[in-house]
């Protein structure tokens, strides 16, 4: 029989990134005794990735924003497809949110006259998002690292959660191991709060680090928690693509933001060509409009180049398809140009984004001030996630809450640059808060130590293997090259339908993987564990997509290359059938409340 | 007029980028040798793995190569790979860094590349250490506690130029790469007597923090052991955020920790006048003090 540490608490949050420290923050405020889980060291996860801002109706640098317009925004950047409930919540309650940042000691950039500086992002109408220089999540994680520093909060480093543990029908905790010794970890909880962020390792071109492996996803769905959304998936337009070894790490919207244009081979600003419809209104005539709006012109458009992020990235997959990319397989991007504007362009340039401007001249010999950058699309988010009651958090299991990345419903089919970050902290704090007060009301759950010891034999199984199978690396290689393939920017029917069968295959292989060495810090062994996670969310994207016959958001297809409004009034639902076989059904969004439908009217 | 002359810089630079590609082309890969730190706890030896490489590598993607063809249980941390997260500190050839911004290129290949763990904390396995030390020792600084606030709707008032001198502390990724080379850390052992560079550098934010108004001299001279560092500037040469840890961070502090606990008429004077100045002020201005010549 195993032996594991033990640990109880009242609320346990898995993932340390901003949702999860903001929820154990919110839940320890509450008085409920609070275990931290953290896949890495604290204040490493991938909110400090974070580049350009967070967004909240501040209104500080245009007084004719507010939460409706942020609304209104929101809703038309996720083509309809959100929670609306979340993303009314989501723009009243930004705005204190960030205020509170800066009572936590958050040095955000200032305006003039002394208040939160805000900034353009694309498919936000005004100036919104708050920010410090293009290290914002930097800041952010820090903040709230710092502040939770001095709460009573167990926090549990470089430990990962295997598997989540019921009670019946409810939540009853975690089993995990650490990474360090590779000891099991038995965690008894009444509430279980999910913040593990998201999936990007399932693709080969990713922003993300080795730790988006779509744990959450996977735990919630094993413990037959509903996802929702999962066929959206957001391929930042701008990611680095020279050299190779940096291929797919962030260039930060906030370039384009400061004026910034996309250009082919040929020198075109070719953004110009394809305006959809519903953005017709809002988008600049000519480039000089663009450029005044960028500089803060309240009686300018935004550039094209700040359109949502879902149509930028195809507008540059088109453009490379159809032979005008650069040489690595991109377009530029270019900020230099403003000197033809800007008198002190490379001190401006270095000041507004100080970061883009060292990752660039360091990693890849290009100094931005002087020359523009070659970028191209990168997997970055996925919208889709555990499906939530958008008030409290809580999945269709009891006690088992998630927010953040993990999270599904604020942003539909496409989310916003600049809503990642306020969704966080709105959601996080919701989390923790109704989490807590879900937790005050049960008694301490009964952990079956069965369940947890069928987990750990699996878990240990790569070891027994020893000599047999091939290492999990090329397994997780293999699976990243295949999805980005096949279930990657742009989809087909029979291409999804190979994906699944190829991931039948890496199933099998997977199962025969064997690793080398012992439990302590063997990160052969860690990724062996991880794979079986991103085969599950793998298979859950694939199907998802199989399923949504329409071109919309994060999702298109090839063979379906137009938005279907019959498309429009469901979400596809994902739960684990009593086979273990993934179990898709569509389910009507709510009818949208009188007061919102309105808000909406008003601001087309 | 000015897509003209931009059309002009795109194809120039398409050109550069074209001829970089192409020199890449004659020599893609070579093999290089990375002579690597295995152990677990205190035991262990470097041992040599060779691999191919190519151009615009960084140190790290060498060593995640290493493990996923022959070492799968190498133990390394990392996690952003673009020097966000301050993870994947080490020693490549004795010198402290980032192994996710060091290129290849910046070394000698010809020569085994030698990576080893920072050598100021105890070992857990290969590359990876305890930096546990660095996070309890936060808790021994006070934490932020603003002003009430400037406007009533419970915000706060600040200048730019107030705000850049306490970003400068901010940008810290805490990587510990300072904490590494400090003697009075690596040779002397002293973590439970001196807090360490990067925690100055904290410090030194709160202090200078526009709204903070606490006042951590005490601390810092007592449990923050601000004594023990002699300002040999090792911290400043190895920050890959280049911060001026020891010019713009510690040695404004050891002034105030001075000008407290060491200036006999300055201290008459707050007997005087008694505490309350000292309780009330704003830190913009105890920054410039700080900084004053």
């Amino acid at each position: 029989m195993p032996e594991y540490q033990k640990h109880e608490h009242d609320v346990l949050v898995i993932g340390a990134g901003g949702a999860g420290l903001r929820a154990a923050i919110e839940a320890a405020h509450s008085g409920a005794s609070v275990g931290l889980i953290c896949k890495s060291l604290l204040g490493k996860a991938h909110t400090v990735m974070a580049e350009g801002g967070v967004a909240a109706a501040l209104a500080n640098v245009d007084d004719r924003d507010n939460w409706k317009v942020h609304f209104a925004d929101t809703m038309r950047g996720g083509q309809y497809l959100n929670n609306w409930r979340m993303a009314e919540l989501h723009a009243k309650e930004a705005p204190d949110r960030v205020r509170e940042l800066e009572a936590w000691g958050t040095v955000f950039d200032r305006t003039p006259d002394g208040r939160i500086l805000q900034r353009n992002f694309g498919g936000h109408k005004y100036p919104r998002l708050a920010h410090v220089g293009d290290r914002t999540g930097l800041e952010m994680i820090r903040t709230l690292q710092d502040y939770a520093t001095y709460q009573p909060i167990d926090v549990h480093m470089e430990c990962t959660i295997v598997s989540l543990l019921k009670d019946g029908n409810r939540i009853a905790g975690a089993l995990g191991y650490d990474r360090e010794r590779g000891r099991f970890k038995l965690f008894s909880a009444k509430a279980v709060v999910l913040a593990t962020g998201g999936v990007g390792r399932a693709f080969s071109v990713t922003s993300n680090s080795w730790e988006y492996t779509g744990d959450g996803h996977a735990l919630a769905y094993n413990a037959g928690a509903a996802l929702q959304d999962m066929e959206f998936v957001q391929f930042h337009p701008t990611g680095m693509v020279w050299p190779p070894s940096v291929r797919g790490i962030l260039v930060t919207e906030g370039v384009r933001g400061e004026g910034g244009i996309l250009v082919n081979r040929e020198g075109r600003r070719f953004m110009f060509d394809d305006i959809p419809e519903n953005y017709r209104n809002q988008t600049a005539d000519n480039e000089e409009e663009g450029w005044r709006y960028t500089q803060g012109d309240k009686n300018a458009r935004r550039p094209p180049e700040l359109l949502t992020r879902d149509h930028v990235a195809r507008a540059i997959v088109k453009e490379v398809r159809e032979g005008r990319g650069s040489p690595h397989g991109g377009v530029f991007l270019d900020i230099s140009w403003i000197r033809a504007k800007l008198p002190n362009s490379e001190e401006h340039i270095k000041k507004k984004l100080p970061s883009m401007y060292h990752q660039f001249k360091q990693l890849a010999d290009i100094d931005i001030t002087k020359e523009p950058m070659e970028v191209g699309p990168t997997t970055h988010y996925v919208m889709g996630g555990v499906r939530v009651d958008g008030d409290t958090q809580m999945s269709t299991v009891p006690g088992l809450f998630a927010a953040g990345e993990v999270g599904a419903g604020l942003h539909g089919a496409n989310r916003l640059g600049g809503n990642s970050l306020s969704d966080l902290l709105v959601f996080g704090m919701r989390a923790g808060k109704y989490a807590a007060e879900f937790a005050g009301r049960q008694a301490t759950p009964r952990i079956d130590t069965q369940q947890a010891d069928d987990m750990v034999r699996i878990a240990l199984e790569p070891f027994n293997r020893q000599g047999g199978g091939e290492g999990p690396y090329q397994v997780e290689h293999d699976l990243q090259t295949m999805m980005q393939e096949l279930v990657g920017i742009v989809r087909k029917d029979d291409e999804i339908r190979r994906a699944l069968e190829a991931l039948k295959a890496l199933r099998d292989r997977a199962r025969k993987v064997s690793v080398t060495g012992n439990r302590e810090y063997n990160p052969g062994w860690h990724t062996a564990l991880d794979l079986q996670n991103l085969l599950t969310v793998s298979e859950i994207i694939a199907r998802a997509a199989l399923e949504r016959k329409e071109s919309r958001g994060g999702h298109f297809r090839d063979d379906f290359p137009e938005k279907d409004p019959n498309h429009a009034s469901f979400n596809i639902v994902i739960r684990r059938g009593p086979a273990g076989e993934v179990q898709v059904s569509r389910e009507p969004i709510p009818d949208m409340r009188e007061d919102l439908k309105r808000i909406i009217e008003e601001n087309k | 007029m000015a897509t003209e002359s931009l059309a002009r810089g795109i194809a120039e630079s398409g050109q550069r980028a074209a001829a970089r590609s192409n020199t890449s082309a004659g020599t893609e890969t070579r093999k290089a040798t990375f002579r690597v730190w295995r152990g677990a706890g205190p035991t262990g030896e470097l041992k040599d793995y060779s691999t191919n490489v190519s151009e615009g590598m960084v140190v790290l993607d060498a060593i995640h190569q290493i493990q996923a063809e022959t070492a799968t249980d190498l133990a390394v941390r990392w996690n952003c790979k673009a020097g966000k997260c301050g993870s994947c500190s080490a020693e490549i050839n004795g010198m402290p860094k980032l192994l996710c911004m060091t290129r290849l290129s910046e070394l000698d290949l010809n020569k085994p590349v030698t990576v080893e763990p920072m050598r100021a904390f105890p070992p857990v396995k290969d590359l990876v250490t305890d930096v546990s030390s660095n996070f309890r020792a936060k808790k021994r600084i006070r934490r932020f506690t603003p002003r009430p606030p400037d406007a009533p709707d419970g915000t706060w008032r600040m200048q730019q130029a107030d705000v850049d001198r306490v970003q400068e502390f901010r940008k810290c990724i805490e990587c510990f790469l300072c904490q590494d080379v400090c003697h009075v850390l690596r040779d002397h052992h002293l973590h439970e007597q001196f807090v360490g560079p990067r925690l100055l550098v904290h410090a030194a934010q709160l202090e200078m923090h526009p709204l903070d108004i606490l006042d951590r001299t005490d601390e810092l001279k007592d449990s923050g052991g601000i004594g023990y560092c002699n300002i040999t500037k090792c911290c400043t040469k190895v920050c890959p955020e280049h911060i001026t840890i020891t010019d713009n961070a510690i040695i404004p502090l050891k002034e105030r920790v001075i000008d407290k606990h060491y200036d006999p008429l300055g201290k008459l004077v707050r007997l005087i006048r008694g505490r309350k100045r000292e309780e009330g002020r704003g830190k913009g201005e105890a920054g410039s003090e700080g900084r004053a010549p």
